[in-house]
C-alpha cells in the first residue's frame, strides 16, 4: 500500500490518527484521501481546483469540491476538521499567509509541506548558474511556474513566529523523500520540509 | 390519448394535503420507467424534470416522436446506464402530460380545472413523487437527479426525504428563485394572461387557445436558457431568407425566426395555465426560510451530494450553487461539486457536455461501489 503514495504523501498519513476528520487541500486525483479513509477509517473531504482531479475523485467515492484555496477556504466554519493537509502547494497560493491562517482556523490542525528554497543544491545551483533553480519537485521555467511564493524553512518558522502559529512538529525529507534527523542545518539538508501547525492557544 | 397509452398512470386513493392547505383528491401522476428494478430494489434512480420537461427522459417521446429530452444521458450503456439501473421520471404535478395539472378533469365539478386547480410548490410535486416510489416498493432511491426546476426538487428530497436517498445530484440550480428569475417568469404569465383565448384560463372547450401568449412566455424564458456568445456564435446578424431586410415586420433576422419557431413548436405540446402554475411553483420555492435556515434544513444528512453548474449559466449562476455548497459544508456534509466550462448556458445540462457527462459517470460508479448494487 505505501508504494502508491507518494514519500511525503505517506508521511504525512503516518501522523493521521483514526476516525479523523480531514480536509485535503488541492487533493489532486485523491490518493491520500483514499489511502486514508480505507486505512484510517478517516472522514474525508477535499477541495481541488483542476475538474480531472475532482472526476477521478469522485470515482473512487470520495466527496470533493472543484474550488480554489485562494478563496474558498472562507467558506468552511471554525474547528469543522480535526487536521488540514495542504501538500506541496502553499508556494502557488496568491495570498499565502491568508490560506496558512485559513487552514488553522478550519482544523484544529495543519500539516503543510514545500519543498524547501534553502536547500543546498538549490543555493549551489543559483551561486554558480545565476540562473532561477530548477529541480524535479520545482521542474519551471521562471516564466511559467506556479511557483510564485517560494520559501524556506527558516522563513517559514519566522512567518509562524510573527503571526502566533504554534509549530507542533516539523519533518524533514531528502532528496528521496525519507525522512531526516532535524537539527540545526535542516535549513540546508531538508529537500522537502513537512510543518504541522496550529493556532496558538488552541 | 396518446400520452395515456405511452406512460404508467398511479392514481392515489387518498387527497394530496397542499402547501397552501387545499387539496386534491384523485390525484394522477404519469410515469415512465426504463430498466429493472433489482431484487433488493437499490438500484432506483429518480429523475426529475425541469419546467418544460415530462416523464418521456429516455427513449422515444410518443408525443413529439423526438428522442427523450435527456436520452444525450440516459439509456443502455450510458452514463445513466439502463441496464444497471431502474429509471423513473414522472410528469411533474401541474404538468400537462398525463398527471394531474389544471387541464385535467375535476372530480367535483367533471370540468377542467383551469383556474380552479390550486397553487402548487415544488414541495407538493416532491410529495406526489415521494408517493409515487413508495407504492414501486423501493424505500431508499440510489440517486435523485434532475437540472433547472428538476434540481430543485433533488434538493426538497434531499431536506425532506433524506433518509429515502443516498444520493442527490442537483444540476444548473439553486435554492431560490432570484428577483431577476421571478421577474423573468412574470412576464411570461402576463404575456399568457394578456392573450385574449386565455380567458381567465377557461378555455379548454374554446376552439382559440392562448397560443399566441404561452409562445412569448416559451420566447422569452428561451432567451435566458442561452447564453449570449451561444446565440451570437450561432445567430449572429444573418438573415433568414434574403440577403436583404424586408423593410416589414415580418422575420428578417435568424435568431427571430429561430425563437418563433421555439415558441410554436412548444404552444402544440404545453398547456398555458400548466405554464402559470409550475412558474409559480418555481418562484415560490426557497429552501433559505424552510425549517429554520440554509444551514439547518440540511442537519445530520447522510446524503451524498453532487452538484453541477455551468460558467455561462446566468439564469442559475455558480454563485448561488456555493451558497448551498457553504451551508452543507457548515453541516459536514458529504458534497461534491463542480464547475463546467461552457459557453452554451443554462441549456448546457441538456446537452453533450463531456466534461459534466465525464465527472458524472465517476460519481456515479463511486456510488455503485459504496452502495454495492
Amino acid at each position: 500500500m505505501r508504494n502508491i503514495l507518494r514519500n511525503d504523501l505517506f508521511v504525512i498519513s503516518k501522523l493521521i490518527d483514526d476516525h479523523e476528520k480531514i480536509l485535503d487541500v488541492g487533493c489532486g486525483n485523491g490518493v491520500l484521501l483514499d489511502f486514508l479513509s480505507k486505512k484510517k477509517s478517516a472522514d474525508c473531504r477535499g477541495i481541488e481546483i483542476k475538474q480531472l482531479g475532482v472526476n477521478q475523485c469522485v470515482k473512487k467515492g470520495l466527496s470533493v469540491i472543484q474550488g480554489d484555496a485562494n478563496f474558498d477556504l472562507e467558506d468552511y466554519p471554525n474547528n469543522a476538521f480535526s487536521t488540514v493537509i495542504l501538500s506541496q502547494t502553499i508556494q502557488a497560493m496568491l495570498f499565502p499567509d491568508v490560506v496558512i491562517k485559513n487552514l488553522i482556523r478550519i482544523g484544529k490542525r495543519a500539516i503543510i509541506s514545500f519543498p524547501n528554497f534553502a536547500y543546498w543544491k538549490v543555493r549551489k545551483d543559483f551561486l554558480f548558474s545565476g540562473l532561477m533553480p530548477r529541480n524535479k519537485i520545482l521542474p519551471y521555467e521562471w516564466y511559467n511556474t506556479p511557483n510564485i511564493h517560494l520559501c524556506s524553512i527558516q522563513d517559514f518558522k519566522i512567518f509562524c513566529y510573527k503571526n502566533d502559529v504554534n509549530i507542533i512538529r516539523l519533518i524533514c525529507l531528502n532528496e528521496k523523500g525519507i525522512e531526516m534527523k532535524n537539527n540545526f542545518l535542516s535549513n540546508l539538508l531538508a529537500y522537502q520540509v513537512l510543518f504541522c501547525v496550529s493556532k496558538k492557544g488552541k | 390519448m396518446k400520452v395515456k397509452e405511452a406512460s404508467e398512470v398511479l392514481e392515489l386513493k387518498d387527497p394530496i394535503e397542499l402547501d397552501s392547505g387545499k387539496c386534491i383528491n384523485l390525484c394522477k401522476i404519469a410515469y415512465k420507467t426504463f430498466g429493472k428494478l433489482n431484487k433488493y430494489k437499490s438500484n432506483a434512480i429518480l429523475i426529475c424534470h425541469a419546467l418544460s420537461g415530462d416523464q418521456y427522459c429516455a427513449g422515444v417521446n410518443p408525443v413529439t416522436n423526438k428522442k427523450g429530452w435527456w436520452s444525450i444521458l440516459i439509456g443502455p450503456g450510458k452514463v445513466i446506464d439502463t441496464n444497471i439501473f431502474f429509471v423513473i421520471c414522472s410528469n411533474v404535478l401541474g404538468g400537462c402530460m398525463g398527471s394531474t395539472g389544471p387541464s385535467s378533469i375535476n372530480p367535483k365539478t367533471k370540468k377542467p380545472y383551469g383556474l380552479m386547480f390550486p397553487v402548487i410548490t415544488i414541495s407538493d410535486m416532491v410529495s406526489v413523487q415521494e408517493k409515487l416510489v413508495s407504492s414501486l416498493g423501493i424505500k431508499k432511491l440510489f440517486a435523485v437527479l434532475g437540472g433547472s426546476m428538476g434540481g430543485m426538487q433533488v434538493l426538497e428530497w434531499a431536506t425532506r426525504f433524506n433518509k429515502k436517498i443516498n444520493a442527490a445530484i442537483p444540476i444548473a440550480t439553486s435554492y431560490r428563485h432570484s428577483a431577476q428569475n421571478i421577474a423573468f417568469h412574470e412576464i411570461g404569465r402576463q404575456a399568457i394572461m394578456a392573450d385574449l383565448s386565455w380567458n381567465k384560463g377557461n378555455y379548454y372547450k374554446n376552439k382559440t387557445k392562448p397560443k399566441g401568449g404561452l409562445s412569448v412566455a416559451r420566447m422569452i424564458a428561451h432567451i435566458t436558457y442561452l447564453s449570449e456568445t451561444a446565440l451570437q456564435r450561432k445567430f449572429g446578424r444573418n438573415l433568414q431568407n434574403s440577403d436583404f431586410f424586408s423593410f416589414n415586420f415580418g422575420t428578417d433576422f435568424q435568431i427571430e425566426s429561430y425563437l418563433k419557431h421555439q415558441g410554436s413548436s412548444f404552444v402544440e405540446r404545453f398547456d398555458a395555465n400548466s405554464y402559470l402554475y409550475i412558474t409559480k411553483a418555481m418562484d415560490y420555492f426557497d429552501l433559505s426560510v424552510k425549517k429554520g435556515g440554509l444551514p439547518k434544513v440540511f442537519k445530520n444528512t447522510n446524503v451524498k451530494f453532487c452538484f453541477f453548474t455551468f460558467t455561462s449559466d446566468w439564469l442559475f449562476p455558480t454563485s448561488e450553487t456555493k451558497i448551498i455548497i457553504k451551508s452543507l459544508n457548515s453541516s459536514n456534509s458529504m458534497v461534491s461539486f463542480v464547475e463546467v466550462k461552457t459557453d452554451k448556458g443554462h441549456d448546457a445540462f441538456l446537452l453533450d457536455e463531456p466534461e459534466f457527462h465525464a465527472t458524472l459517470k465517476g460519481f456515479i460508479e463511486g456510488q455503485i461501489i459504496q452502495q454495492r448494487i
